[in-house]
């Protein structure tokens, strides 16, 4: 492959970029509402929810600026991928939507069973949002089915198989631990303790999924890894990756919270170039055209 | 139904819902800049409590924004996939540069103007409510461009043929500045304007009938009061202006607008009527004679270009575009009527003694949301049967990989989900108003936010 600098090879890394910023902000705000119905107490629910109340809509302007990226640099990867993911997107939106509406709803009246019903909504929709970002994802690994005019051939259920469930538990397991590492940092007290220890939890959680997921690719998709091969160098961000996350815990257990964050930033960016890396130039695979 | 009206229903469904919000935060957004402006020249604290006040209900309204947004974007390339193929270079730049230029300024300074009361000096914090205010001004910049071009494409020119077929900006200044955007961005902001100002008047009357914080109601009114003088009697030259680019630029869409059938001079001008395209008459009519003619070219011999004389394939549907049209119009001349009802009576010194003006002010928050939406109906409808104005079809624009169930399934979920949503703003909106602004005379010591744990 030649690496050449052109106006597509920008676009595609600022694009990149934007949705690395979007993973690692919407990211902990998900984790957090991924966490949130193992968090029992009332007041300590709500603790969590106003940990990210000023900031989750926010996080999602680095969602709609890189559609809109999309929409302009690669007109047919937005075209084709949107439509052809039509079901999967319209319930990714219900999703967001209903996550939104959960998180100012829930504390407006104080029965027990409306609270429940809010924080199993805010907290459904969070892993649910995880899931389907990280389905989205590895069906770009897996490539779709494309017809010749370009246009999406198959149906929601052939976006779905093994090995983009495991992608999608896979970024469910990455959002949790970067949204309890996010939670220690943002909570005091005995909440405070009890997402000290969750952290160590959910790492080892992403850890089993991350190696599950890498072996997998590497079996399957070793397609993944062929600019690997030809440049070694970029090895250097999987050791990267694998730093950040083995500092976490250490960071962790020294009380230094904010650079545990920072790595955890630090893990899902080099992850997600790792994935960028493997998929250049292209966008769109597509699965039953192997040129 | 097939996919195209389903479709076509969605996105006018989803649109018309998300813009409700954008224009009051627009429009609040600005006020806010004149209260907090206020505070800064006075120090009088009772000007920074409103400014916290309008901020909360500007913080919901921009929230149900983005949230319903988000849709917007991604129902370019889920329902209408050939269109952005096809516009993605000029349309999707400008979607792009939305987000870059706007959203960022916009969510950044939010966080600081919501949250920053007490921790930013308040000399950053008016920098911060000019920032927002400015970011929701270029989003609109941003979108009515985009949409300008589907209505009147310039600056660009089309590459490839049939599926390949694409527009691909060879001009970007004429793409930003094509025919009618600086006039149809002007009058969306200033129905933007309009829009908030008069949630404010509304919220403020409501206040002063129940005998609930006069003082600040009071002074909400009157800062509200200018913005909207100004901005109806700037809609009437913008909305002229906008008329004499349509009749330049879109002559179906203006035969639509006044139902004109055949070419002719000395148009007249309809003040109402009901269109029978069939027997191209308009019945139950009063007009004005030789008025459009009039005001097009200012001269009663202006030629207007009837629909008679454009294939029966390229003429838009005419009723729903005359009557939306004409709603719109009086709509505008209602709203500089309350506004000059307003100011007379705040110049006699009786203004909040007039309980029944104050009635009309309470319930003057519904005009401009009614003329935004149906002015935006004559606006699209009007461009049919085009998507990009004699360039692409709208049945050309479709997704091909979408099916009819799918829309089906989406469009009965939005529904749904919309009618939830506006039940929770309505509900919201209300509670926050129910609970008011911080009475400074009551709470002389207030600092911080009373409510600031409380989700």
């Amino acid at each position: 492959m030649e690496f050449t600098f052109d106006l597509n090879t920008i676009w595609f890394f600022l694009i990149g970029i934007l949705l690395v910023g979007y993973a690692i902000l919407d990211g902990f705000d998900l984790g957090v509402g991924a966490l949130h119905l193992f968090v029992k107490d009332d007041i300590d629910r709500r603790i969590m929810i106003n940990s990210i109340g000023p900031v989750w809509d926010g996080n999602e302007v680095w969602l709609v600026t890189g559609g809109g990226a999309l929409f302009a640099a690669f007109p047919h990867v937005y075209a084709t991928v949107f439509s052809g993911f039509y079901t999967a997107l319209m319930m990714l939106l219900f999703m967001l939507i209903f996550r939104a509406v959960a998180i100012e709803f829930r504390s407006k009246q104080p029965m027990k069973w409306w609270r429940q019903m809010w924080d199993v909504a805010f907290s459904v929709a969070s892993i649910f949002i995880a899931f389907l970002a990280g389905v989205a994802i590895a069906n770009l690994i897996t490539g779709v089915p494309i017809g010749p005019d370009k246009e999406f051939i198959g149906t929601f259920w052939s976006l779905i198989n093994p090995y983009t469930i495991l992608v999608g538990v896979t970024t469910v397991a990455l959002f949790m631990m970067h949204g309890a590492i996010y939670g220690v940092m943002k909570t005091e007290g005995e909440l405070h303790n009890k997402l000290r220890s969750w952290v160590n939890n959910t790492i080892i959680f992403f850890i089993i999924c991350y190696i599950t997921t890498t072996m997998a690719t590497l079996i399957y998709y070793p397609h993944m890894i062929q600019h690997f091969k030809e440049a070694p160098a970029l090895f250097l961000l999987a050791v990267l990756n694998m730093l950040a996350i083995a500092n976490i815990p250490r960071e962790i257990s020294k009380g230094r919270d904010f650079f545990a964050f920072l790595s955890s930033c630090a893990s899902i960016a080099a992850l997600l170039s790792l994935f960028a890396f493997g998929l250049f130039p292209n966008f769109v695979l597509a699965s039953n055209n192997p040129e | 139904m097939d996919v195209e009206i389903l479709s076509r229903l969605q996105f006018a469904f989803t649109i018309a819902f998300h813009y409700i919000y954008p224009p009051l935060s627009i429009g609040i957004a600005v006020i806010l800049v004149i209260m907090e402006g206020m505070y800064l020249k006075t120090k009088d604290k009772f000007f920074e409590n409103m400014t916290k006040f309008w901020v909360k209900i500007f913080a919901l309204t921009f929230a149900i924004g983005v949230a319903t947004g988000i849709v917007m974007e991604f129902e370019f390339g889920t329902n209408w996939a050939t269109y952005s193929r096809f516009v993605g270079d000029v349309f999707g730049s400008a979607l792009a540069a939305e987000g870059i230029f706007a959203f960022f300024l916009e969510s950044g300074f939010l966080a600081v103007l919501v949250f920053g009361w007490d921790k930013v000096g308040p000399k950053m914090h008016f920098f911060s409510t000019i920032m927002v205010s400015l970011g929701s001004m270029f989003s609109a910049v941003w979108i009515v461009v985009a949409n300008s071009w589907q209505q009147t494409p310039a600056g660009f020119h089309v590459v490839g043929e049939g599926l390949n077929a694409r527009a691909e900006i060879t001009d970007f200044w004429a793409m930003i500045f094509n025919p009618s955007s600086v006039d149809r961005l002007l009058h969306v902001v200033s129905g933007a304007w309009l829009a908030g100002a008069f949630l404010i008047i509304s919220v403020s009357a409501y206040y002063l009938l129940k005998d609930r914080h006069i003082r600040f109601a009071k002074a909400s009114i009157k800062i509200a009061l200018v913005v909207v003088m100004i901005a109806s009697l700037f809609q009437l030259f913008t909305g002229h202006r906008s008329a004499v680019g349509v009749s330049e630029n879109q002559p179906a869409k203006l035969a639509a607008m006044e139902a004109v059938f055949n070419d002719q001079t000395n148009v007249p001008l309809y003040l109402f009527g009901w269109v029978d395209s069939e027997n191209q008459k308009v019945n139950f009519s009063i007009a004005v004679p030789s008025m459009l003619s009039y005001l097009i070219g200012f001269d009663t011999n202006t030629k207007v270009i009837g629909l008679n004389s454009f294939k029966e394939e390229d003429r838009p549907p005419v009723n729903i575009v005359f009557q939306t049209y004409h709603l719109m119009v009086a709509i505008g001349f209602t709203l500089i009527g309350i506004s000059l009802l307003g100011i007379f009576f705040w110049w006699r010194g009786t203004l909040f003694k007039q309980r029944w003006i104050l009635w009309i002010f309470v319930f003057s928050v519904l005009l401009p949301q009614i003329a935004n939406q149906i002015g935006w109906i004559t606006a699209e409808v009007g461009r049919q049967p085009w998507i990009v104005y004699g360039l692409l079809r709208t049945s050309e624009g479709l997704s091909k990989a979408v099916e009819a169930g799918q829309v089906w399934f989406s469009l009965i979920l939005f529904t749904l989900i919309y009618i939830g949503l506006f039940i929770l703003f309505i509900y919201l909106l209300n509670e926050k108003i129910q609970h008011g602004p911080e009475d400074v005379d009551s709470i002389p010591s207030e600092i911080g936010h009373p409510k600031a744990n409380k989700v």
